[in-house]
């Protein structure tokens, strides 16, 4: 999340909004944006409906047996056709903004 | 008797536990260095080398070196934190679900309308007029 930020100039450059999902409300999204820095949307999917929509459910993986999000990056084109997908298997290892970039541009 | 102090084993043990107990606040921060931790790897075999020159030199010159005790101790507890960490590194983050049931490339994207921080609701088609591509980062939150 952090280098995204980083980057974020080059992705609103080409076009791309970036926008961050989890089961967090928006009180707690927000306190982390403001402790991080992030100043793309984070996004409130608290029954985590969307979350199950793009089968990306965790299901028990919070706390006290919450359901949430695992991790995972999609890339929407304008016409609503997913143009590119990166599922960690290890939570550790995510995707790079460059990954991302090289993408779009083979749009 | 006048022995010297084991050095090599304070200063072994202190990079296993600085390896340890860096990783979270330093190098995860960086792609380069938290997706294999080779930094952290690389504290733990110096870390090592240096026990283990210290454990020999306690137990083959006791009459010139301390340490038989406080090393054999110190390495015990080294092997435990570098095993704990390795442990955590290869087996912990590899506790999600597998991916087969994800959306994958080609498919349509579910639509979707989600307030953000402010609780504005944001919605996936009014964005797609306005840009090129969104990028949908799903993680874990913070609870």
């Amino acid at each position: 999340m952090r280098s995204f930020q980083q980057r974020l100039g080059e992705f609103h450059d080409r076009g791309v909004e970036i926008l961050a999902i989890s089961v967090d409300s928006p009180e707690e999204s927000r306190k982390l944006c403001q402790a991080k820095g992030y100043s793309f949307p984070f996004l409130s999917d608290q029954k985590a409906e969307v979350i199950r929509k793009y089968g990306v459910l965790h299901p028990g993986g919070g706390e006290n047996g919450k359901d949430i999000a695992r991790p995972a990056e999609f890339l929407v084109d304008t016409s609503g056709v997913i143009r590119w997908v990166n599922l960690t298997e290890d939570l550790r290892v995510r995707a790079r903004p460059q990954m991302v970039l090289d993408a779009v541009s083979r749009f | 008797m006048n022995r010297r102090r084991n050095l090599s084993i304070w200063v072994g043990f202190l990079l296993v536990v600085a390896s340890v107990v860096s990783y979270i606040p330093i190098f995860a921060l960086f792609a380069n260095t938290r997706d294999v931790p080779w930094v952290n790897y690389a504290l733990f075999l110096v870390g090592g080398i240096l026990l283990a020159i210290g454990l020999q030199r306690a137990f083959r010159e006791p009459e010139h070196y301390r340490g038989k005790v406080s090393g054999s101790v110190l390495g015990a507890l080294s092997l435990l934190l570098a095993s704990f960490f390795v442990a955590a590194i290869l087996y912990g983050g590899r506790q999600i679900p597998a991916s087969e049931n994800a959306l994958h490339v080609g498919q349509p994207a579910p639509s979707f309308a989600l307030v953000d921080t402010t609780g504005k609701l944001m919605s996936s088609s009014d964005l797609l007029e306005k840009h090129r591509a969104l990028l949908l980062i799903f993680y874990r939150g913070y609870w």
